[in-house]
């Protein structure tokens, strides 16, 4: 292990131990390693160099895309589209409340009140993390020793995992720079350097580009993953919180990513404004 | 500036590092010929050939032989020349004030080819068959279907009233020579290869597109699924990954749509099949060859090859959120825009009061 990797790996667990203490989920000392919510002692078959084997095409279901937190259905924006754009319930994914400073939280009923403009999602932007994990579309991983990648259906958007030669986040950006190792049967994806522009869901959800996420993908069955997220920004929120949702594999024969390549769908929303206009 | 400028920015950084160390490397020329010595890449955990790292397809040769040109090969001394020509019309700057000087900066950003690791190849064309280096010639049917699109893309208006007039590339959409097959987009023609059981997954760095092969034989979709990078699918002949790709649209530039100002392929309808084969010959080299099929389009098919050299350093690549950063879109719309106002009001101050 080099010195700079050593570091960034003390850095790290510091890091986690720090946040699992405020969260009040620190395991004890010694303790064996702390199982995800929903876990049991699944043990994940192994790649050919020994890691838990997490490669396949992975899907959440439920509402978190339309409110990460417990929300009762609601119609939607477009009164044209009726019933097919209406909101689903959803008991949430947050643990808790989440923590929002007061300023911030007049700005996320705000960013609510103007989502039919403001989420970025309707402009086929990246979606950031951790939503693209649960938007409605699967998304790929792909392990290999050095990189672990995460493939979104969703704008085609792309997460290289660092498993080896790490390095701070060089600039911001959309889906973050990410850093990954292996916790035993978890593998923890440390994940900073975004920018300010994605949103957490359609609820104008938000947070800063000093966004930090700690996410924790556990196998606790063939099919299924638990995904634990910690999110930090002190800009936006008083303490670390955390989302918990299981995700399921694609189990189709045929499952495979399709092209979502949206960009070509809000040409008009976005530059119609300014086509030329007949005489 | 641009996002795009600012996410080229970074190339910079290991692109000027790269120049010692690209300049002292091997002819890929070399590797081209050497592809029949033996040399056995290393193999992944789940036992397939390793393709793996951060590779480039930046090249100056053309994907046609110029007309002046009758020999397949040129010597490294000319093929040194003809690369050193390339690079000075490349870095070449328009005269200040005209609409040519209108670009990125590209030499300030690291874009040149010549500023980062590229491809070298003795060859004169990146066309290996037909053996003139030229594509073949365009069916009857083909060249009907060029003039009605032709017409089409002149009903549609000027290239600037509105987006969807513009090129694919502005657009963000697609880059339309990366994939498949894969030709150098211009700059930031970097890849990365990472694979899993089961799986080949090639990122091409421009819009960060992910080309996600599976290897286990399963058939292409129904023939009415159409998508921008088509559908591919893999398999290994010996150290070879082999790729079939099918199911494209008809709406890359030069691949059967209306803007014939193609990038790559000049026009194959969606009909299109291409095979690629990707053969690691040493440490630092994919041989990368593909043929298109398209009896619509040409009598025959054609091939081409080139190489793919390990980018030194080793990436990483930077997310390219073209679409994202795209402000040079709406400029140059509101641009148009205002220009034909301008030209209105000038026009109403002519007319006699």
């Amino acid at each position: 292990m080099s010195p700079r990797f050593a570091r960034l790996t003390m850095i790290a667990a510091g890091l986690l131990v720090a946040v699992t203490t405020v969260i009040g989920q620190a395991p004890a000392p010694g303790s064996p390693t702390r199982q995800p919510s929903g876990g049991g002692t699944y043990h994940a078959p192994r790649t050919g160099d020994g890691k838990p084997n997490l490669n396949g095409i992975w899907q959440a279901l439920n509402t978190a895309n339309w409110d990460i937190e417990a929300h009762a259905a609601a119609p939607g924006l477009i009164t044209e589209l009726g019933a097919s754009i209406a909101v689903p319930g959803g008991l949430g994914v947050v643990e808790g409340e989440i923590p929002y400073k007061p300023e911030a939280l007049a700005k996320k009923k705000a960013n609510y009140t103007d989502r039919l403009k403001l989420d970025p999602e309707n402009k086929c932007y990246l979606p950031g993390v951790p939503r693209g994990t649960y938007m409605p579309f699967p998304f790929q991983i792909l392990q290999s020793q050095k990189h672990i990648m995460i493939v979104h259906e969703f704008a085609g958007a792309v997460r290289t995992i660092y498993m080896e030669n790490q390095t701070p986040a060089p600039a911001d950006s959309w889906m973050g720079w990410s850093n990954g190792r292996w916790d035993g049967e978890t593998l923890v994806v440390d994940t900073t350097g975004f920018n300010d522009q994605t949103w957490f869901d359609r609820a104008g959800n938000f947070h800063s580009d000093a966004l930090h996420v700690v996410e924790r993908f556990t196998a606790r069955s063939a099919d299924t993953l638990m995904y634990d997220v910690t999110i930090e920004d002190p800009n936006v929120f008083t303490r670390p919180w955390k989302m918990t949702m299981p995700l399921y594999r694609r189990v189709e024969k045929n499952a495979q990513l399709m092209e979502f390549r949206c960009v070509e769908f809000v040409e008009d929303l976005l530059y119609g404004h300014l086509r030329k206009q007949p005489k | 500036m641009t996002r795009r400028l600012l996410i080229g920015f970074g190339i910079v950084a290991f692109g000027v590092l790269a120049i010692p160390v690209a300049s002292q490397t091997r002819s890929a020329a070399a590797n081209t010929k050497t592809a029949a010595q033996p040399y056995t890449p290393p193999r992944t955990p789940d036992g397939q050939p390793d393709l793996q790292g951060f590779w480039t397809n930046s090249i100056y040769t053309p994907l046609e032989r110029p007309k002046n040109v009758t020999k397949e090969f040129y010597t490294p001394e000319e093929a040194a020349e003809m690369e050193k020509r390339a690079a000075e019309r490349e870095s070449a700057e328009p005269a200040a004030g005209t609409v040519a000087d209108v670009h990125y900066d590209e030499a300030q950003f690291g874009l040149n080819r010549s500023q980062a690791t590229f491809a070298r190849t003795l060859r004169t064309s990146l066309i290996v068959d037909p053996p003139d280096g030229r594509m073949p010639p365009l069916t009857a049917e083909a060249q009907k279907r060029f003039a009605d699109l032709a017409a089409a893309r002149k009903r549609m208006g000027a290239p600037f009233d509105r987006v969807q007039n513009m090129d694919i590339d502005d657009r963000c959409l697609i880059m339309a020579g990366t994939a498949p097959p894969m030709l150098s987009p211009g700059y930031m023609s970097n890849y990365q290869i990472v694979q899993a059981p089961g799986y080949v997954m090639i990122l091409v760095e421009r819009i960060h597109d992910a080309r996600i092969i599976p290897l286990d034989g399963r058939p292409h979709p129904p023939d009415n699924v159409r998508q921008w990078i088509g559908s591919s699918r893999g398999h290994w002949e010996g150290k070879t990954l082999v790729v079939e790709s099918r199911n494209f649209n008809s709406k890359r530039p030069g691949v059967g749509d209306w803007q014939l100002a193609g990038l790559a392929f000049r026009g194959a309808s969606q009909d299109m099949r291409v095979t690629e084969w990707f053969t690691r010959v040493d440490a630092d080299t994919i041989l990368y060859r593909f043929t298109v099929e398209d009896e619509k389009t040409w009598a025959r098919p054609w091939t081409a090859e080139l190489p793919m050299v390990k980018l030194q350093p080793q990436g990483p690549l930077f997310e390219h959120a073209c679409h994202e950063g795209n402000y040079g879109l709406v400029n140059t719309l509101a641009g148009a825009r205002l220009e034909e106002k301008k030209a209105a009001e000038d026009a109403a101050k002519k007319q006699p009061k």
